[in-house]
């Protein structure tokens, strides 16, 4: 192949495409089920829209932040769709980097959205800077068919010290069927979201009213002795390594009597073909200790449109196409009630439909309206998010102390020695950042 | 691989020959075989095990490692039905071959500088060139970008092939550098004396004498094009995006991918492996070519 001509004329034939096809949306994605549905029927979106083109990148998570970071942040304008989370949009939107959704069509219905997610998502003055795609919170997910053997009885609201009993009666490692699956792998959006809960609801926070780290409190360390002895015993061989996937292919293969984690999974557990508990899955909220706040999170992945798109009408087109209730029944109409995304809309779970196809619908509603990321500990704090803290440092804090956490897991570290590292990590961390001046 | 044992079963027989120690060098060129075998199959290991993969089911793929399963396309199905791979093998293609002519045309005549009619700083610029290699790319990532943006670079072709050729410049002229020195000078003289220019003599005698080492150099350069990830994955988005943003695209934060993505990188490894098992020998002529003289 001639390539040294070939390349110059590939360049032309790149602008011609740009220059004919005015309204060409680049919409920045991640490979998570739902998305990959979305893709799938844009044709649909195509077709009730002639004049608008969608172009899609697809990258892996943490790359994709990364690339959505540098472009939003030099202005690059390389994309007019971002699919960014509850952590993200408060803290972009107060740059100036999102567009705000102040002029929404009365046929979107925005007072359908549920509430909690919602208020993740709008400022101070509740205008939404970007629309919920789906949303989830944590739940604690168990086998029905070992409850029922051992005579345990699931109550209406478990506690971390019955969730502790119960892992050490049905712990069967011969059998590999461990008490309980729980997350272990480092990050701040992996282990950081489960043990954030955990030491939430025994009673703990990250940061006081000062900003003053709250790591070597007596209420972390009981949490994080408490998770890793319960891990430790009656959990799977190489819990610091798993994450969300690890741990839904160890549940959705039978090894796991519990585990607590994202509502999401649900339907992927609750299908047939990816999950062999698909018949025994049981459901019950997150277990408590102290207090019941912020004991599960709330998390949900949204649209945005950058303040640097240059075609943020069609984009807006676009997500509130995606986020509207009429794309929820076009999922449920071609794709399957259990594969449409929820948590985002009182309609989904008012549609009998759903209902039906997806008997843990009423869990998660409870779950994502209870959880309130303004209020999440015991004491007061001064952030935003119950599984996070809706600060932009957070990303190295979280990452940090989950390394930390992780090798107090391993064993290779004391529980104390880790948290005291992760307090004077965080502090300094917090200091340079300027929250002491 | 496979010449380094002929060469050594060959000196190994001659000595064999020669002596009655027979058996002692036989069993360590036995040993030698052994390690060299396990050497190539720890490198390739990995690659081994992902082509695998890709013929597994996604809870295969992340059960207890096995050898035994029945192997299916689905993965290979899936992928392909969510994205166009031919687009962007085709951008992988134009990209890492452009970057590397591109490169080429401006290594040789600066090595034959260089090499011919080297000053007194020569050493000192060549030592400055691979000094830009020394930086963590993403260190001038911001800058790029931003030029990018202006010149409107973002998301082309021209935009990767210039990257690229910038990226392995400074490897193409070390290298380019090296084959020429050493070449005999008396020959580029034997040929001025019959009258030749210098771009006759660029041509007529330097091009055709070191093509292996031309080859080699321009072979690498494409290989380490096709598989950079960093600039890829920065400065494009979807037109001019190629194999290495295809296989990130594969990965999940939910939901279970290790098959998926095999499948992905089996597919975007696939051509460069071809290509290099293809031109195995001269890269193997070319970079050990001029180190026995």
């Amino acid at each position: 192949m001639p390539l040294s001509r070939a390349f110059p004329l590939a360049g032309v034939a790149a602008l011609a495409a740009t220059a004919a096809q005015a309204e060409t949306i680049t919409v920045a994605t991640v490979n998570n089920n739902d998305m990959v549905i979305m893709q799938s029927l844009s044709d649909a979106f195509e077709q009730s829209h002639p004049d608008i083109t969608l172009d899609w990148v697809v990258l892996e998570e943490n790359v994709l932040r990364q690339r959505m970071t540098t472009d939003i942040a030099t202005g690059g304008g390389q994309f007019d769709v971002m699919t960014i989370g509850t952590y993200e949009v408060p803290i972009w939107a107060e740059r100036g980097w999102l567009t705000p959704l102040d002029d929404l069509p009365a046929s979107y219905q925005a007072d359908d959205l549920l509430k909690s997610v919602r208020d993740g998502l709008s400022d101070d003055d509740g205008v939404l800077n970007a629309l919920p795609f789906y949303a989830e919170s944590s739940m604690l997910y168990y086998r029905k068919d070992l409850f029922e053997q051992a005579g345990i009885e699931m109550p209406e609201q478990p506690t971390w010290q019955q969730v502790h009993d119960w892992a050490a009666e049905l712990n069967d490692p011969d059998n590999e069927t461990y008490g309980i699956c729980l997350r272990g792998k480092p990050g701040w959006g992996e282990n950081m979201a489960f043990v954030s809960t955990l030491v939430n609801t025994f009673g703990g926070r990250w940061f006081d009213m000062d900003w003053e780290p709250q790591i070597d409190s007596p209420a972390w360390q009981e949490a994080i002795s408490f998770y890793v002895d319960l891990l430790d015993s009656y959990g799977p061989p190489g819990a610091s390594s798993n994450g969300f996937n690890e741990n839904l292919a160890l549940f959705s293969r039978g090894n796991c009597a519990m585990w607590v984690d994202a509502t999401s999974a649900a339907g992927k557990l609750y299908n047939p073909e990816e999950s062999t508990v698909a018949d025994q899955l049981g459901f019950a909220p997150a277990p408590v200790a102290e207090t019941p706040k912020g004991s599960h999170w709330l998390w949900s992945w949204a649209l945005a449109i950058p303040a640097s798109s240059d075609a943020k009408d069609a984009a807006r087109e676009f997500i509130t196409w995606a986020t509207s209730q009429d794309y929820v029944e076009l999922v449920g109409e071609r794709e399957g009630w259990t594969s449409v995304p929820p948590g985002t809309r009182v309609s989904t779970y008012e549609n009998p439909e759903y209902q039906q196809a997806a008997p843990f619908a009423g869990f998660v509603l409870d779950a994502i309206q209870g959880a309130d990321p303004r209020d999440s500990s015991l004491e007061p704090n001064p952030y935003v998010g119950v599984q996070f803290v809706g600060i932009p440092e957070f990303q190295s804090v979280g990452t940090q102390v989950g390394q930390m956490v992780a090798s107090a897991l391993t064993g290779e570290t004391t529980i104390e020695q880790a948290l005291q590292a992760a307090q004077r990590a965080t502090r300094r961390t917090m200091e340079r950042a300027g929250y002491f001046d | 691989m496979t010449t380094k044992t002929q060469s050594m079963s060959a000196a190994g027989a001659t000595r064999a020959a020669n002596g009655p120690r027979f058996g002692a060098l036989s069993s360590r060129r036995l040993w030698l075989t052994v390690l060299g075998w396990t050497v190539a199959g720890v490198i390739f290991f990995p690659i081994f095990w992902m082509v695998l993969t890709g013929f597994k089911t996604e809870a295969e793929a992340i059960a207890d490692p096995s050898l035994i399963f029945s192997p299916t396309l689905d993965s290979y199905a899936e992928v392909q039905s969510r994205a166009d791979y031919l687009h962007f093998a085709l951008n992988s293609v134009v990209v890492s071959f452009g970057s590397t002519l591109l490169a080429l045309v401006i290594a040789i005549p600066s090595a034959y500088a260089m090499a011919f009619l080297p000053t007194k700083r020569t050493k000192g610029t060549l030592l400055w060139m691979l000094s830009t290699k020394m930086l963590p790319p993403v260190g001038v990532l911001v800058p790029i970008y931003l030029l990018f943006r202006d010149f409107g670079l973002l998301d082309t072709r021209t935009g990767l092939v210039i990257v690229y050729t910038l990226m392995n410049l400074p490897i193409v002229v070390w290298m380019l550098y090296t084959f020429f020195k050493d070449l005999p000078r008396d020959i580029l003289e034997a040929g001025r004396m019959d009258g030749a220019g210098t771009l006759q003599e660029v041509w007529y005698l330097l091009l055709p004498l070191t093509l292996p080492g031309i080859a080699s150099t321009g072979l690498l350069a494409v290989i380490l094009s096709w598989n950079e990830a960093f600039w890829s994955l920065n400065l494009t988005s979807s037109q001019a995006a190629p194999l290495t943003a295809y296989i990130a695209s594969f990965s999940s934060p939910e939901g279970l991918f290790w098959a998926k993505l095999s499948a992905a990188s089996t597919m975007a490894i696939a051509p460069i492996l071809v290509f290099g098992w293809l031109t195995q020998k001269q890269m193997v002529r070319g970079l050990t070519f001029g180190a026995v003289k």
